[in-house]
Order: C-alpha cells, then sequence, then structure tokens
C-alpha cells in the first residue's frame, strides 16, 4: 500500500493542497498537485531537477504566487482572504505576519554576510516580533549551542565553512518560534563531509516534533527521518507514500528510473 | 608506520629554506631615475619662475575672506551631498517599486536633473523670484492661508544648496540603484521569509549590503561636488573660489590668487580621500576573511622592524565557505 491514508497518519493537516497549479509565462511547472502534510510529519519531496519541488516550497511561504487551485497552512489560505465566495489578495504586511509562522532554510543559506552569526538569529526577532536585544540574544545563543555554534557567535558568514553557515541559517529560522519548517535542498551546496552535521541538526529537530518539508536528494536522511514522501516529476506528484516503502518498492516506471540514478 | 597519513611511508628530510636571488627590475631603476629628473625640471620650473609669485600665494593662503569662503565651500558641499545622498536613496527606492506612480515620478525627476546642466539649474533657483515672485500655501486653485517674497524664502545660500543638492539627488539615484541591484536576490528572500516587511528588508539587510557598492562612488561624488561649488560663484555666493576672484579683480594677481586656492581644493579632497579609504574598509567587513592593514598599520609595522605586516588570522583553513555572498 503505497497511497497516503489517514489512518496510519495521525495529527491534524498543516499543509493542505489542492490542485495548485504555477506558471511562468507559458511554461507550467506546477500542473496540480493534490498533497497533504500533517503536524510533527517529516514530509519529502524528492524528484529531478525541474521537476517542481522547489517551486511548490516557494509557494507555500507565498514566495511564488499561485495561478490555480487551493493551499493552505494551518487552516489558512496562503496569499489570500475568503469572504464569501470571493477571494482577496493579502497586502504585503499582511503576508509578512504569516511568513513569521514559517521558517525556510535555503540551498545557498542566504546568512546575512554583513552581520555576525548571532546578529542574523537576533535581526528578525528584533525587527518583527519586537523582542528586546537582550533576550533576542539570549535565546540566539542557547540556538547556536543547539546547532552547535555556539563558539562561533560571533563569526560573520564568510568566516564559517558551508555546513556551520546552514546550521546558523536553521537557527535563524528557528528563532521565529514557526510551526512549520521548509527545507529546500538544504545539503546539496555542501561538501560531502559537512552533510552529516546538518543532517544531525535536522534530526533533532524532527523528533522534537517539528512539522517540516525537506526537499532533498538524500535518500538516506529520507529513508530514516521522513514519514511521508511524494515524488514529483513534471510538475506532478507521480507517485507518495511511507519513504521506505516507496524507496523499496516504488511503483511507477518514473520512479524507479530516477531511483536507480540517485542511489 | 608511524605517520597517520596513509600512503606517506617515509617522512622525507625537511628541505633547507630556499635561497635564491630574487628577480631583477633594471628597468625600474631606469624609470625611476628618468622621472626623477622630470620631477626636479618641473619644480624648478614653478618655484624659479617670478610670475607665479610664491610670496602673494603664501600670503593670502590664510586670508580671512579666503578662510571664510573655505568654511562655505565646506557647509555648502556637506549640505548638498547630505540632500544628494537622501534624495538619492528615497529616489533609488521609489524607482525600484512596483508601484508605477513612485517609479514613474523618480524617472521624470532622474531624467530633468540630471538632463540640464548644473549651472543652468543654479541660475534657474537662483532668479525662481522672477518666475513667481511670491510663493504661498494653500488650496489649489483656491484661497491662500500662507504667502512669501521668493527671495526672503530662497537666499543665494539657499538657492546653491537646491541648485547643487537637487542634482545631486539624480547622480545617487542611480549610484544607489546599482547598489541595491547588486544585492543577491537571496537575500531579500531570506528577509522576506523570515517575515521581515519590504521596508525593514530595505533598511537592515539590503541596504547596509548596497552600501558597499555605493561608497566608492560617493566618495567621487563628494570629492567632485567639493569642485563643483565652485559654480556657485556664478550666483554670487561668496565660497572659496569666489573669494578668490574677489581678491584677484582688485589686485590682479589672477595666477596666486588661483593657485592658493587650488592648494586649498587640493588638500581638502586629500583629506576626503583618507576619509573614504576608511568608510569603505568599514562597510568592507564581513565580505573579506581579513582587511588588509591600513598604510599607518604598515608603516608601523615596518618600525618594529617587520617588512611584512602579520598574517591576518585564517578562520577554518582549507574550507570555502561563503563563496555566493562576494
Amino acid at each position: 500500500m503505497t497511497e497516503l491514508t489517514k489512518q496510519d497518519r495521525p495529527g491534524h493537516p498543516m499543509v493542505k493542497a489542492e490542485g495548485v497549479r504555477k506558471s511562468y509565462g507559458q511554461v507550467e511547472v506546477l500542473k496540480g498537485i493534490d498533497l497533504e502534510v500533517r503536524q510533527g510529519e517529516v514530509f519529502c519531496l524528492i524528484g529531478p531537477s525541474g521537476s517542481g519541488k522547489s517551486t511548490f516550497l516557494r509557494c507555500i511561504n507565498h514566495l511564488e504566487k499561485i495561478n490555480g487551485g487551493f493551499l493552505s497552512v494551518d487552516g489558512e489560505l496562503v496569499g489570500y482572504r475568503q469572504k464569501g465566495d470571493r477571494l482577496y489578495e493579502l497586502k504585503d504586511r499582511e503576508v509578512a505576519v504569516k511568513r513569521q509562522d514559517i521558517g525556510m532554510v535555503f540551498q545557498r543559506f542566504n546568512l546575512f554576510p554583513h552581520m555576525t552569526a548571532l546578529q542574523n538569529i537576533v535581526e528578525a526577532p528584533v525587527q518583527v516580533k519586537g523582542e528586546s536585544r537582550a533576550e533576542a540574544k539570549q535565546r540566539g545563543m542557547a540556538l547556536l549551542e543547539r546547532v552547535g555554534l555556539a563558539d562561533k557567535a560571533d563569526s560573520y558568514p564568510s568566516q564559517l565553512s558551508g555546513g556551520q553557515q546552514q546550521r546558523v541559517a536553521i537557527a535563524r529560522a528557528l528563532a521565529m518560534k514557526p510551526k512549520l519548517m521548509l527545507f529546500d535542498e538544504p545539503t546539496s551546496a555542501l561538501d560531502p563531509e559537512l552533510v552529516g552535521d546538518v543532517l544531525d541538526v535536522m534530526r533533532d529537530l524532527a523528533r522534537e516534533g517539528m512539522t517540516m518539508i525537506v526537499v532533498t536528494h538524500e535518500m538516506g536522511f529520507a529513508r530514516e527521518v521522513g514519514d511521508a514522501l511524494v515524488f514529483m516529476d513534471g510538475g506532478v506528484v507521480v507517485e507518495s507514500g511511507h519513504p521506505r516503502e516507496v524507496l523499496t518498492n516504488p511503483q511507477h516506471e518514473r520512479t524507479r528510473a530516477f531511483l536507480s540514478k540517485v542511489l | 608506520m608511524n605517520s597517520p597519513d596513509q600512503g606517506v611511508v617515509e617522512q622525507p628530510a625537511r628541505p633547507e629554506n630556499i635561497k635564491a636571488v630574487p628577480v631583477r627590475h633594471p628597468g625600474r631603476w631606469a624609470g625611476a631615475v628618468v622621472i626623477a629628473v622630470l620631477l626636479a625640471m618641473l619644480l624648478h620650473a614653478l618655484f624659479y619662475n617670478k610670475a607665479f609669485q610664491w610670496d602673494v600665494v603664501g600670503k593670502y593662503l590664510f586670508d580671512s575672506s579666503i578662510t571664510h569662503g573655505l568654511v562655505v565651500t565646506l557647509e555648502l558641499t556637506a549640505l548638498s551631498m547630505v540632500m544628494g545622498l537622501v534624495g538619492g536613496v528615497l529616489l533609488a527606492v521609489m524607482r525600484l517599486s512596483p508601484n508605477p506612480l513612485l517609479s514613474g515620478t523618480a524617472w521624470l525627476y532622474i531624467w530633468i536633473f540630471r538632463g540640464t546642466p548644473v549651472l543652468v539649474q543654479l541660475v534657474f533657483w537662483n532668479f525662481l523670484g522672477a518666475l513667481w515672485p511670491t510663493l504661498s500655501i494653500g488650496i489649489p486653485f483656491g484661497p491662500e492661508f500662507w504667502s512669501e517674497s521668493t527671495n526672503t524664502l530662497i537666499p543665494v545660500f539657499t538657492a546653491a544648496l537646491l541648485g547643487l543638492g537637487l542634482n545631486e539627488a539624480a547622480y545617487m539615484a542611480e549610484i544607489v540603484r546599482g547598489g541595491i541591484q547588486s544585492v543577491d536576490e537571496g537575500q531579500s528572500e531570506a528577509s522576506h521569509a523570515l517575515g521581515m516587511s519590504r521596508f525593514t528588508t530595505m533598511r537592515r539587510i539590503v541596504l547596509p549590503q548596497a552600501m558597499r557598492v555605493i561608497i566608492p562612488p560617493t566618495g567621487n561624488e563628494t570629492i567632485s561636488m567639493l569642485k563643483t561649488t565652485s559654480l556657485v560663484s556664478v550666483i554670487a555666493l561668496e565660497e572659496l573660489f569666489r573669494a578668490g576672484q574677489n581678491i584677484y579683480s582688485r589686485t590682479f594677481e589672477t595666477i596666486p590668487l588661483l593657485i592658493t586656492v587650488s592648494l586649498w581644493y587640493l588638500f581638502l579632497t586629500s583629506v576626503l580621500t583618507i576619509g573614504q579609504y576608511y568608510v569603505e574598509r568599514y562597510y568592507a567587513r564581513g565580505s573579506n576573511r581579513a582587511l588588509p592593514p591600513t598604510p599607518i598599520q604598515r608603516i608601523r609595522a615596518l618600525f618594529q622592524g617587520r617588512h611584512t605586516p602579520p598574517a591576518p588570522p585564517v578562520v577554518n583553513p582549507g574550507v570555502h565557505g561563503g563563496g555566493n555572498f562576494s
């Protein structure tokens, strides 16, 4: 059984997508995505490059606008407000408020290079939530400790290795106390020997019950930590199920072809 | 095998330090001699030509009207650059705004103020009173609440400031826009993903990084502005150049006074150049692993008997982090 059924997945739906479509001009990158991510789940998205998995992830916090379908986070529509049967676009300010609850980690880290590791973490809580700098710093240090980088608080990103930068980026996202974390190929830009440290941090996060959507090429991580897995290709969900089942016993030809190349 | 490094069976004997004859540069020495001779000729020509009247240059160097003009020049430079910078940032942000009204307005402003000579703009602001004798506040096409003579409202210093500052804003806008666009898109994405508004993202994330690109041309603009203020002499504001003019129109010591004035301009631009160096260093933090030593640090190192400054501390040797932030 490879379909994700309600019985084997507890928790209320955190992200719900029905027929989500997205195009850039004439090119349709998402051709109707249906999926459901439940609270506390580690949800892995795999697929060849250009399959639309990163685009879908970016739709979830409205970095990309969807052209069709229905997409909600924690029961609320992304980017719109529904009044009666009409949709109203949200203002930039309202979108920003919703993004506070959704952490995102990027492939290229995107740390702020003019700030130290600690300043990177402190920035959003202070600027967005109005937290006092002292309090934010204290929490920031605790987060750095959690990702094993307490001694790098005063280092600038350019003085850190890729793996360290990515762990700071995770701590930065966690500082906003998100209820959902999005990971966009978090280990793809790392040297192989640095991947493990980042995956360790993500593993801890999963153990603590964080809802995570992870676009990844790390099949080992998906198999070990993932609660659900979706294989995407050409802008559609080809196959979904429990990671162990999909990865060991893929049902579709395209999934098999892809896995034979990456495993 | 006592070496932890597998494959290295035997530790080779440590080679001795290299003793080699450095590459010779005979061309450099020859060139230096030629330049030294030319320089000596130039200095001789300058100082032994009575027409330069160096004693007159010295006499007026600290003359009260010259130093007064100097202060006006400095005030004008500083204030118009502040106006230019603030206006430039505002215009650049407007120009990049998705709001067509804002970007259109900024485009129109830049088109007009960059497209006409600053000299014309200076004269225009000075003669604004001839075009509109009074300026007033009220309801458009309706009653007026407050009104004042234009010439009272815009004295010559204000006219000069408006002419220089508003023109500078148009140039600075393009410099700032280039700086903003040089910041990686991922930076604003990361900032937005953290829930920061467009304004906060611009103020805290994008602009500080854009500064690294904005500062060097702004230094140039400041140095250029210092000299452009001399144009203000056409509307009879007594700044440094006009002060010199006033004296030589009386005494006919034209060349010595132009030298006096030029020496001051040269001195001030030198000071600005040094300031620019340190400001650039400040905004380069985070982008270089370690900053190269300043000339002063280098000289100090030299006096301590070290010909090369101490190597900057290398953090995490062998790790190539942060390549994407260059």
